[in-house]
């Protein structure tokens, strides 16, 4: 028993060992800056000199002055638009790889899936611009057509673009988890609920979706988490009324000269992110509770 | 005798280059037990498929209940199919899956409880309809797609190699409880099976499948004393394959003569495949007697050596070289009471007679 006891405290120790490194850079570049982002947030400043009397005041302008309110929804809803409309770009796609492209082709359509990432992110959200812009290739096109007389202006410059722009850059990471989930999926169960009955339509509805969702709710959970606080894509195609919270982040700590502001916006909007992830995880959790894991 | 519950006629199913099955024609009846009995690969998973509207076949064409199954989807057949992994849904508790093609077919909730329940308890699972399946058992899991199978009442159930998965103790409990629920629903049975004991013991009728056709359709009984050909009765049981030579027809046979035991008349109908071509002699094991005292008799008398012994409890089987004949010969006596068990090296007499031999091409 003894003996037993001192070779898992031996392994535990040795498993210490082996993460140690990886342990102290994550404390010291992840851990430490955060605690000094919430150390801040409960600071004050004035122009450059910074008060380091604890106060809640931050929080309190965060979570009650309009227009940071007014942001913090507008982010949530723009992440959640894009996490829906990517889950539903990437479904199709990750369903179509794995039910109908024969196995031995599947690698070279995951690789294919890649060739986006080859190119910047921001050479890719200034050809959206070159496509949806005033004189762009949508609006060019459409005019030529004849279809329009105007060059139309919602689609550049506001949430819409935000909104197309980053779900169009997510949807390769909301494919792949899906994909996995639909690939764990035994065939038999399907021809079972045919065999039971099910049409095409029923059997998706009851047995495919139910079976994939472990891997759309981490797909949900891998749109949703990053592109709360994206503050390039806004910044580039949002146009004023498409600014998200961290925009504003960015703002409080450079040019408004209150870095306290920021910092509790910061962790703020931090908060509801995880408070959002864990019910995510939660929901995945009773997913998975049914079958054991 | 009434109509055949399913009627197939030159059914072929090609997999790009390979045959699976070559131009298929039976029937099967009504309430029948039937097995398809082959070694792994000879295409009973894909006849059953084809059956059950998984597989469209290439050829050839199928009839269940008097309807033309051509273009008719799996989920609008009246054959149900219990999967040999079982395919239990895993987000679905025992209950719910049970219920999974009734919530379509029933709208009354109660009474589709009523048959949830009715179906468990006919499989012996009352009390487990909340669990899930990975808090079953295999043999629990079986029970599972049996009864979900079972509950639609369909006009045939398909079982590919239900058993095959399941210990050799729970597999015979299994066998005989299959046998017993087939027989109190009177639903026809079409069972996928590689195990010769199984097919025998649990079918009305059981078709031996090589390479992608029926090599011989019959009764267990049948099968068992009058195969076809040799592999049919290779395939089933042990059999002693023995050369033999076709001196010619006599009045009520043939006469033959086996190789070290010697010329015989083989009756007609012990030559169910006929005697042109290559003709090999088979006789069973149980066929053959070890004459233990001077008093026994025996219609014929060779001798013998014992080379191998192999004891079952209730039955010896001996391997006997015999003169002339070039394999040991296997022979099984029924361990009564008194009788000695022979030794390796040990000689022995044995009999046989006209009607042990078999005449296989
Ligand atoms: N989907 C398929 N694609 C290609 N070939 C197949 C396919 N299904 C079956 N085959 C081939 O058809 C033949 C018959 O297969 P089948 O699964 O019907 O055999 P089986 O009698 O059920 O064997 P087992 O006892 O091993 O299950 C085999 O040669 C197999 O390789
Ligand atoms: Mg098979």
């Amino acid at each position: 028993m003894t003996a037993l006891a001192g070779r898992v405290s031996r392994e535990a120790r040795n498993g210490l060992l082996l993460v140690s490194p990886t342990l102290t850079y994550a404390l010291l570049l992840l851990a430490a800056p955060l605690a000094l982002v919430v150390l801040l947030s409960f600071w004050t400043q004035d122009f450059l000199e910074i008060h380091r009397d604890l106060t809640f005041e931050n929080y309190r302008v965060a979570w009650t002055e309009p227009i940071y309110r007014a942001l913090m929804l507008r982010s949530l809803k723009i992440s959640a638009l894009v996490t829906v409309f990517t889950v539903i770009l990437a479904f199709p796609i990750a369903y179509f790889i794995s039910f109908h492209v024969p196995t031995k082709r599947k690698p070279l359509w995951l690789f294919l899936i890649t060739i986006p990432f080859w190119t910047s992110y921001l050479i890719r959200i200034f050809l959206w611009k070159v496509i949806l812009g005033f004189n762009g290739v949508v609006n060019g096109s459409l005019v030529g057509l004849g279809l329009i007389d105007e060059p139309l202006s919602f689609i550049l410059y506001n949430q819409n673009a935000v909104v197309l722009t980053l779900s169009h850059a997510w949807v390769p990471f909301a494919i792949l988890p899906i994909y996995v989930a639909l690939e764990r999926i035994d065939r038999s169960l399907l021809e079972a609920a045919e065999d039971l009955g099910d049409g095409p339509v029923r059997r998706f509805l009851r047995v495919t979706l139910p079976l994939a969702m472990p891997g759309v709710l981490a797909a949900a959970l891998i749109v949703f988490i990053p592109t709360i606080g994206d503050y390039v894509t806004p910044r580039l195609v949002g146009g004023p009324n498409g600014l998200m919270i961290a925009n504003m982040i960015e703002l409080q700590f450079k040019k408004a000269n209150n870095a306290p502001l920021g910092a509790a916006l910061a962790i703020s909007a931090m908060v509801i992110v995880s408070a959002i992830s864990i019910v995510f995880l939660w929901l995945n959790r009773r997913y998975l509770a049914g079958r054991g894991g | 005798m009434s109509e055949p519950i399913i009627r197939m006629t030159g059914i072929e199913k090609a997999f790009g280059d390979v045959r699976a099955l070559k131009g298929v024609s039976m029937e099967v009846r009504v309430g029948e037990f039937f097995s398809l009995l082959g070694p792994s690969g000879c295409g009973k998973t894909t006849l059953l498929r084809v059956i059950a509207g998984f597989e469209e076949p290439t050829d050839g064409n199928i009839l269940i209940g008097g309807r033309p199954m051509d273009g008719v989807p799996a989920n609008r057949r009246p054959t149900n199919m219990v999967f040999q992994n079982y395919a239990v849904f895993p987000h679905m508790t025992v209950a719910e899956n049970v219920e999974y093609g009734l919530r379509v077919r029933i709208k009354d909730r109660n009474e589709r409880q009523r048959q949830v329940d009715d179906a468990l308890a006919m499989v012996g699972l009352e009390g487990f309809g909340a669990r899930h399946s990975h808090e079953l058992s295999g043999g629990q899991r079986q029970r599972v797609a049996l009864a979900r199978a079972l509950v639609l009442k369909p006009t045939v159930l398909l079982l590919d190699e239900p058993l095959s998965a399941l210990d050799k103790k729970l597999r015979e409990q299994m066998q005989s409880e299959l046998r017993h629920l087939q027989r109190a629903v009177g639903i026809t049975f079409i069972l996928v099976t590689h195990d010769q004991e199984e097919a025998l013991t649990m079918s009305d009728r059981v078709a031996v499948m090589f390479e992608g056709d029926i090599a011989q359709l019959a009764s267990p009984q049948d099968l068992y004393r009058r195969p076809v050909d040799r592999r049919v009765a290779g395939f089933i049981g042990v059999m002693n394959f023995i050369d033999v030579r076709v001196l010619g027809a006599v009045p009520g046979g043939v006469e033959v003569d086996v190789a070290g035991l010697g010329r015989v008349v083989v009756p007609a109908e012990q030559a169910p495949g006929g005697t042109e071509g290559p003709i090999v002699a088979g006789i069973r094991p149980e066929m053959l007697t070890v004459l233990f005292d001077d008093s026994d008799v025996a219609a014929r008398v060779t001798e013998g050596e014992i080379d191998e012994v192999q004891y079952f409890g209730d039955m010896t089987y001996y391997d006997v070289k015999i003169d002339g004949i070039g394999k040991p010969v296997t022979l099984a006596m029924r361990n009564t009471a008194g009788r000695r068990v022979l030794q390796p090296g040990d000689r022995a007499r044995i009999g046989w007679g006209p009607d042990s031999v078999l005449l296989l091409r």
